[in-house]
């Protein structure tokens, strides 16, 4: 599509000339025009959502550059044509030179990042400039810039801007200079667009309340054609780690790749070419590759052919090349995914929020990626429907092509049933009380197609997402655990300590006799001994924990009781109790409890000092030497602990397992 | 027995329950109730009575869970309210005891059902009948029609009645007891009784003057018969000797409303014999009334199918004529209504379909 030098095909006179004549004439933007769906313009709903999606995107990556907090105002109006709304997306990022100003929104392919390699969320310079075109050619309304750069003297510029759709040129009209009251930087886009409101799961709430989910650090403010405004605060003042640019890595690079970089570089040689264009080549490295290829190290690059490429390309395959480095990524973090959510979804009093998972950084064909995800459980989220997906790729929300997603195979592949969620057959997408969350960071995420809709598959970072899912999905049943042992536990103090009581009363009054002595009915009911754990923060930094273990059962029972402490934190507190046996050098806790007697209860408590003391969980208490049938509110020890549990003999008792009462059938077989 | 000798026995039956629950407390115990199984897996014919009784599965209910502690503190507790209202001679609706419950804190019902059950089970457990207990359900049973005297307990005493002299079209509303002491079954010349399921068909036969015309006595069943509906029937069937036939819908359901007239319901199955008549005789809608009548229909529903496909496995139902019905009907897929008889005419029913019936049944 290189069009710079332009022949005079008209001269000639057959077909092929005067069809060579119409071709001339096809330019990027025209293209475009014509396939307004590779870019995600392809229904009226979506349209105005790509709009919007692209030129906060933009916005969002200007401000993060420049090192402001993002601040986002987005307006959809409704206009008085029928489906045609005025959009206006304002933010605080540095603003762009006056001159620079028709050719960014004016010219598609038009950017500094299209050769960068960095972990941003527009990759193309695709976006804001079709927006406008989009625009343009949909209502035949230029849009318009209002834009300021930093600096007390500088004045703010606006303009209206139209593209020539056959040159590819940005059209400038009303270009004026004027006073922006309040701003001291930041750009202003408006422009009008045929379109469709919606509401619902592809809506432009739904895509800028979940991109205020992965960007804490951002405060959003939507006004909707209702005139109802939403805010989402920031959660965070904490800006994102500036992402590096790195070099393009030589694997996984295609022949034309190669070939447009060998013209378009500054180096003298083809061997400093190599070395210097590239991440993770060295001197050694260059060589062999050269050497392999057949190609002078001296060579002009721009004298390279394409069967030079070709053999340089075979030689690369065949050479060991370090994986590019993982520095450049800024992935948000456990702790950030955490407050996102809880930040945005309150709303939805979830019960839970599983401890995120961020993946160590892989790179795979010379493309570093890492995989975050999330669970949000419980509370408000309807239980009886699938769960909710929520897909990011480089911090922005994907909110189509949910099926075609590598996230949502992924997510199909694991098998939630083993974590508590309904899944027929083990495979697609669970059903349940479930927000998922998974993003995706790349220097260059494989998209299915231009409108960035869906991450494309592959086997390394589709079993990356099911690694995290995995992960994630662990902290979540084990919670899932606790409240089920909760629940039982409460259904057992239910019965001793209302129930039975209420009967014995009920039935003594009515007979006109004693009241019973209860407490061999309860112990026989409770069948455990009950492991109560509880924790009193004291200051800052002093977290008192106890257990108290009662004996709910007709004998004398004997018992290890296991924890894994902050080992920097436990003091004498700990050592001086009777109970303690020893601790190991992981902070493994081992203490012995001998001859409990029925009806009989006893408390161990210690002390946790320092800065990890809060994040003990004191609910995270093992057993040893007892069938642990019998116990409630602590689990057998696990085996992978790597300590000695106490071992006893029980003469045992046969326990009686918890049988539930058969269930009365009742038929529709009603007699009144 | 005489009502007050009932009663006692009543009082007594449910003092023992409650009884045997303190005893397992003051024992140190697991308070347990054992009770028979009702479900259609544990329906048994008693070949004595000719009718369905619970056989000898049991399931237990113990205090282990909060459901069954729950099940037995509400026993004590409704066994103390029936005491009371014995003692008192009080009765109360079946849905004013489930809002009398409102009062006994953990004991209280959640829903009428579990109160209902809870009355069954101690009919069970007591081996007393719920009307021995005061209790009634909501509704009284359904309408008699046809020339038969009656005596009923009425707020001035006993008084007589003619079913067809003294009553208008809708015919004589059947009290929810009607065991001897309050309801006397008189003379009549009737020859049969026709239990039919819709107020619309009874409506139809006392219009075109059919009792009159073929003596016989017309009960309004309305759906799934009421416990006093059925004991009357099987008092005119064992004190008149009057044969007794069933007309329905042509539907899964309606097989069901005949199997509890003719073999008893299971959910009082403990009962059977007071309740059931087990010469009862199906006129219709047969399945292959459909096809020899022509009749209109509906398609069968998935419900529909389901409770066909479940009656295929009730003990009741293992007979020549309702095995081939019920497997005739899942093979047409159809189903009718009485009223579909309409098709015809409003005479067809009295003067074609149902002298045709009788008359194979050699009645008329």
């Amino acid at each position: 599509m290189r069009s710079e030098k332009i022949e005079d095909f008209t001269s000639g006179s057959t077909n092929a000339h005067r069809m060579a004549a119409k071709q001339q004439e096809i330019s990027v933007t025209e293209f475009f025009e014509k396939n307004k769906h590779i870019l995600g313009f392809d229904s009226r709903s979506k349209s105005l959502l790509m709009g919007i999606k692209e030129a906060v995107d933009n916005a969002l990556d200007a401000c993060e550059e420049a090192g402001f907090l993002p601040e986002i105002k987005v307006r959809v109006e409704r206009l008085r044509e029928e489906e045609e709304y005025k959009i206006t997306v304002e933010d605080n990022g540095p603003g762009i030179l006056h001159k620079m100003m028709p050719n960014v929104f004016g010219r598609l392919l038009y950017g500094s990042r299209f050769h960068a390699l960095r972990q941003s969320r527009g990759q193309q310079g695709i976006g804001i400039s079709a927006t406008v075109m989009y625009g343009n050619i949909s209502t035949g309304k230029p849009a318009h810039i209002e834009s300021k750069i930093e600096g007390a003297d500088e004045v703010a510029w606006k303009m209206d801007i139209t593209i020539d759709t056959k040159t590819n040129r940005p059209i400038v009209t009303n270009d004026a200079a004027f006073t922006w009251e309040g701003k001291d930087h930041g750009t202003k886009v408006e422009y009008s667009t045929k379109g469709r409101y919606i509401t619902g799961k592809q809506s432009v709430f739904e895509y800028l309340r979940n991109t205020a989910i992965v960007n804490p650090h951002a405060r959003i403010e939507f006004q909707d054609p209702e005139g109802k405004r939403y805010i989402f605060e920031r959660a965070t003042e904490q800006l994102p780690p500036k992402s590096k640019e790195i070099k393009p890595h030589p694997e996984g690079m295609e022949i034309g790749d190669l070939m447009k970089y060998a013209q378009n570089t500054q180096q003298k040689t083809v061997s400093a070419f190599l070395k210097n264009d590239f991440s993770r080549i060295t001197d050694r490295i260059a060589e062999d590759i050269l050497t392999r290829a057949a190609v002078s190290p001296s060579a002009k690059p721009s004298s390279l052919t394409r069967d030079n490429c070709k053999a340089m390309i075979e030689a690369i395959a065949q050479v060991k090349i370090m994986a590019p480095p993982t520095d450049c990524l800024s992935p948000i973090g456990d702790t950030l995914i955490k407050k996102g959510l809880m930040h945005i979804l309150d709303g939805m009093r979830p019960d839970y929020y599983a401890t995120p998972v961020t993946r160590p950084p892989k790179a795979v064909n010379g493309n570093p990626f890492v995989v975050e995800a999330g669970i949000v459980y419980g509370g408000e989220i309807p239980s009886d429907e699938q769960v909710t997906i929520l897909r990011f790729a480089n911090r922005v929300p994907l909110l189509y092509q949910q099926g075609a997603c590598a996230i949502t195979k992924a997510i199909s592949e694991v098998d939630w049933r083993r974590y508590g969620l309904e899944q027929r057959g083990g495979k697609g997408i669970p059903f349940g009380p479930a927000i998922i969350l998974v993003h995706v960071a790349s220097t260059k995420v494989p998209f299915t197609s231009e409108g960035k809709e869906a991450v494309a598959s592959f086997a390394e970072l589709q079993s990356e997402i099911e690694q995290a899912l995995r992960l994630c999905a662990r902290n979540l049943k084990s919670h899932l655990n606790k409240m089920e042992r909760k629940s039982k536990t409460s259904a057992k103090f239910e019965i001793v300590q209302e129930l039975i009581p209420a009967m014995a009363k009920k039935a003594s009054s009515m007979l006109d006799m004693p009241m019973p002595d209860l407490s061999r009915t309860i112990s026989k009911i409770m069948n455990v001994v009950w492991v109560d754990s509880g924790t009193k923060k004291e200051g800052q930094k002093t977290l008192i924990v106890s257990y108290t273990l009662y004996n709910y059962t007709t004998k004398e029972r004997t018992l290890g009781l296991h924890a894994h402490l902050p080992k920097e934190c436990v003091n004498l507190t700990l050592f001086t109790n009777p109970h303690f046996i020893g601790m190991n050098d992981d902070g493994k806790v081992t203490w012995e409890i001998r001859g409990l007697q029925p009806s009989a209860s006893l408390k161990i408590s210690f002390e946790l000092k320092g800065e990890m003391a809060d994040t003990y969980d004191a609910d995270d208490v093992y057993v040893s030497g007892i069938n642990p049938v019998l116990v409630m509110g602590a689990e057998a020890l696990p085996g992978d602990w790597g300590i000695k549990g106490l071992e006893i003999t029980e003469s045992d008792d046969g326990v009686p397992a918890d049988e539930d009462e058969s269930v009365e059938e009742v038929e529709d077989l009603g007699d009144e | 027995m005489a009502t007050n000798e009932r009663q006692r026995t009543a009082t007594d039956n449910l003092t023992s329950v409650v009884r045997d629950i303190y005893d397992q407390l003051n024992g140190g115990n697991i308070p347990a109730m054992e009770l028979p199984l009702r479900s259609k897996k544990n329906i048994e014919f008693d070949a004595q009575h000719n009718v369905w009784k619970y056989g000898d599965l049991q399931t237990s209910r113990t205090s282990k869970t909060v459901q069954g502690a729950q099940m037995m503190l509400r026993t004590i507790y409704t066994a103390d309210f029936i005491n009371e209202m014995i003692r008192d001679n009080k009765s109360s609706t079946l849905r004013e005891m489930y809002y009398i419950s409102e009062g006994w804190e953990r004991a209280k019902f959640n829903s009428q059902d579990e109160s209902n059950l809870l009355a069954e089970d101690l009919e069970i457990i007591s081996k007393c009948m719920r009307e021995d207990f005061k209790l009634r359900p909501e509704e009284s049973g359904a309408h008699i029609y046809g020339n038969l005297d009656i005596s009923t307990l009425t707020k001035k005493g006993m008084k007589k009645f003619n079913c067809m002299d003294d009553v208008a079209e809708t015919g004589f509303a059947v009290p929810y007891n009607v065991e001897k002491e309050n309801f006397g079954v008189g003379d009549t010349d009737a020859k049969f009784v026709m239990a039919i399921e819709t107020g619309g068909m009874f409506a139809r036969l006392v219009e075109n003057g059919f009792p009159e015309r073929h003596g016989a006595i017309l009960v309004h069943l309305s759906g799934q018969p009421a416990r006093s509906t059925r004991r009357l029937i099987k008092r005119l069937n064992e004190e008149k000797g009057l044969p007794v036939t069933v007309f329905t819908d042509g539907d899964p359901w309606s097989f069901r409303i005949f199997a509890s007239v003719a073999y008893g319901a299971i959910k009082t199955a403990h009962i059977s014999e007071y309740l059931a008549t087990p010469t009862a005789q199906f006129i219709g809608i047969t399945a292959s009334d459909i096809l020899n009548y022509d009749l209109p229909t509906d398609k069968l529903s998935d419900k529909d199918i389901g409770a066909l496909e479940a009656e295929l496995t009730d003990p009741r139902f293992k007979d020549g004529f309702w095995v081939g019905e019920i497997q005739a009907m899942l093979e047409m897929k159809k189903k009718s209504e009485q009223q579909a008889l309409a098709k015809y005419g409003l005479d067809y029913v009295t003067d074609t379909y149902l002298p045709e019936k009788l008359t194979e049944m050699g009645l008329l």
